[in-house]
């Protein structure tokens, strides 16, 4: 199984054990991943606010290097995944936009065939590796370990352009995976809202009130740690958290884990091998509970 | 129950519904289930209906077209904003079980009765008229029929408040305008008839770009997916900026994160995380940037602050090509 991988700009930035916990899982499990180191940012849909059809023809180049290298995109970023999946859907929905992009990629000598697959590591998981043969090389289950998902605001929505409904269990893979990693799922009503990213910089009080009402619910709730497969929530949520627990006047400390790091808890490698001494909200108590597991 | 089709099922169908009586023993809001058998072409409407005539008479709701043109139904169905006449029972309905909810981001005023007056309070902000500016024409405002279809897609709302109802800026912060205002005014920016003799709303954009407006929109997407007429309100808000940035507003932090997204990707193809919000706050917002300074610190001391010295993308100039192509073409 091999993927032209995607890794996006916060893996390999803000969230370095995001990268670290994603190839090591993904060497375990078998799944090739060929890099493709002069694919750009997406844009991330903000580039997009000024200049979509550079955005498009950002996104189509990189779909051009993947169809070079004959595989699948794979990619470990919500938004990343997000972005390119409505850029995707323009250029499917219209030949003549297509061959627009197209033309500006010639510059380079690359064209986009218009029939790119586009996948979040969750999804490969679910769909393509598939549970039955995953759960043979789950060796230390997470049981007892009460975790709480949350999602992206970009893989979960629009639903035409990411293909859920035609794939419905997209929209419950993080819960699916939980479970089947022997985690109790401790199930919220925010796991597809906004984790307040996006306005940081533009509203940083909505933004860190955001990351407090989230992390606070889940809390209350019970969970040990949130998991997330998009990087930008996990800087949100975890990096910006004492921020957010500062402005709302309470002690929150939830652990933020990335999926793969999940992922490879389950599988036995060690969390200072996942980065998890990476994270801002320490996770030496999930990190007991799991040697007890 | 009656139905002329011979062929008619009857489905059992049970409707977990949140309830709430300001004149009840409990101030609280409460979850009810009622079991109900309805065609099997019944809406979630229709099985509401259904429960309030043979379950429940007390139970209050909003309806009157149940063709979803009067906006009037809009609730949450398995937590998600909706009209209960658009929606098929059959659709909605997860192991037998519909989950019904009053919209959110309104106050309740009984069962699944909200209180609009936040919803109208925000589009009267908007000011919902066409202001033209300049002397008036000798005849009638001339308006291409091209403009008017584009508006058709924003005019097609029906002010069911379900974008509103899912918002999730609205959540934490009452005072944002939210997707149906914003999407309302993009009605009247976008129509030539509106601001200077170039059809520029030049103080209506203006306003909007001011704090609760169109830059607090985090681009979540959930006002586009809760729309029952396709008005997408983000893309609308979306537009908006493009239009303020192109109008010359550009001194504040959304459009400067817009453009440094272009030169950032343009510079090194990826994104420089220490870069952003410099340039995004602006150099010298000295307090701004000292705000992140403890993030910062943190962040060095868990070995995870991105490089100062940002690695280009292989063959960057390729994409630098296309960034100072493309965005010539754009400002043309």
């Amino acid at each position: 199984m091999k993927f032209a991988f995607y890794p996006g700009c916060v893996s390999r930035g803000g969230c370095p054990e995001l990268y670290v916990a994603a190839n090591l899982v993904c060497d375990k499990l078998g799944i090739e991943l060929e890099e493709m180191p002069g694919a750009s940012c997406t844009g991330a849909g903000v580039l997009q606010e000024k200049n979509r059809l550079l955005g498009d023809v950002l996104n189509a180049r990189t779909f051009a290097m993947a169809e070079k290298i004959g595989s699948p995109i794979m990619t470990i970023c919500s938004t990343c995944q997000g972005v390119m999946a409505q850029a995707r859907y323009r250029m499917s929905q219209d030949s003549d936009y297509l061959a627009e992009v197209n033309s500006h990629l010639a510059d380079e000598g690359l064209h986009y065939s218009g029939d790119i697959e586009i996948k979040h590591l969750l999804w490969v998981l679910i769909e393509d590796y598939g549970l039955d043969k995953l759960l043979p090389l789950i060796t230390k289950p997470l049981k007892g370990i009460r975790l709480s998902p949350f999602y992206g605001c970009y893989i979960v929505r629009p639903s035409v352009e990411l293909q859920t409904d035609d794939n419905p269990e997209r929209k419950v893979a993080l819960e699916t995976l939980i479970e089947a990693l022997g985690a109790v799922l401790v199930d919220f009503d925010g796991k597809t809202k906004c984790c307040g990213f996006p306005i940081l910089t533009i509203n940083p009080k909505n933004s860190m009130s955001m990351v407090a009402k989230h992390t606070s619910d889940v809390k209350e709730l019970g969970a040990d740690a949130m998991v997330t497969p998009c990087p930008l929530c996990h800087l949100n949520l975890d990096g910006f958290q004492p921020k957010a627990a500062a402005q709302a006047g309470r002690s929150i400390d939830m652990p933020i884990i990335h999926l793969p790091q999940m992922l490879g808890m389950a599988m036995g490698i060690s969390p200072k091998e996942l980065g998890m001494k990476r994270h801002i909200v320490s996770t030496s108590k999930l990190e007991v509970k799991l040697q007890k597991a | 129950m009656d139905s002329s089709r011979e062929d008619v099922l009857i489905m059992n169908v049970t409707l977990k519904i949140k309830r709430f009586d300001p004149d009840g023993s409990s101030t609280q809001s409460y979850w009810e289930e009622f079991a109900v058998d309805v065609l099997d072409n019944a809406t979630v409407l229709d099985a509401l209906i259904q429960v309030r005539e043979e379950n429940d008479g007390t139970l209050s709701l909003r309806c009157s077209c149940r063709s979803a043109i009067c906006g009037s139904c809009a609730m949450r169905i398995n937590g998600q904003g909706s009209l209960a006449c658009k929606t098929p029972a059959s659709d909605a309905m997860i192991d037998g079980v519909i989950t019904v909810e009053p919209a959110g981001n309104m106050p309740v005023v009984k069962d699944l009765v909200t209180n609009f007056d936040v919803f109208w309070d925000k589009i009267y902000q908007v000011t919902p008229y066409l202001l033209p500016e300049g002397p008036e024409p000798e005849a009638e405002y001339i308006a291409s029929n091209e403009s008017m279809l584009h508006l058709s897609g924003v005019t097609a709302c029906i002010m069911c408040g379900a974008c509103v109802s899912d918002c999730t800026v609205l959540e934490v912060d009452p005072s944002f305008l939210g997707p149906a205002a914003l999407a309302k005014a993009y009605r009247f920016t976008a129509d030539p008839r509106d601001g200077n003799e170039n059809g520029v709303s030049t103080q209506r954009l203006k306003d909007l770009g001011d704090k609760s407006g169109m830059w607090d929109c985090t681009r979540c997407m959930a006002c586009v997916t809760a729309c029952p007429k396709g008005v997408a309100p983000m893309d609308r808000i979306m537009a908006l900026r493009e239009q303020a940035m192109d109008a010359g507003f550009t001194n504040n932090n959304g459009a400067r994160h817009a453009q440094a997204f272009v030169d950032l990707i343009g510079h090194g193809g990826s994104l420089d995380e220490l870069k952003l919000p410099v340039k995004t706050v602006g150099v010298f917002n000295i307090p701004a940037l000292l705000s992140y300074v403890p993030v910062g610190i943190r962040s060095l001391r868990r070995g995870k602050l991105p490089s100062i010295f940002h690695k280009k993308i292989y063959e960057v100039e390729k994409v630098t090509h296309l960034v100072k192509k493309l965005e010539k073409a754009n400002k043309n």
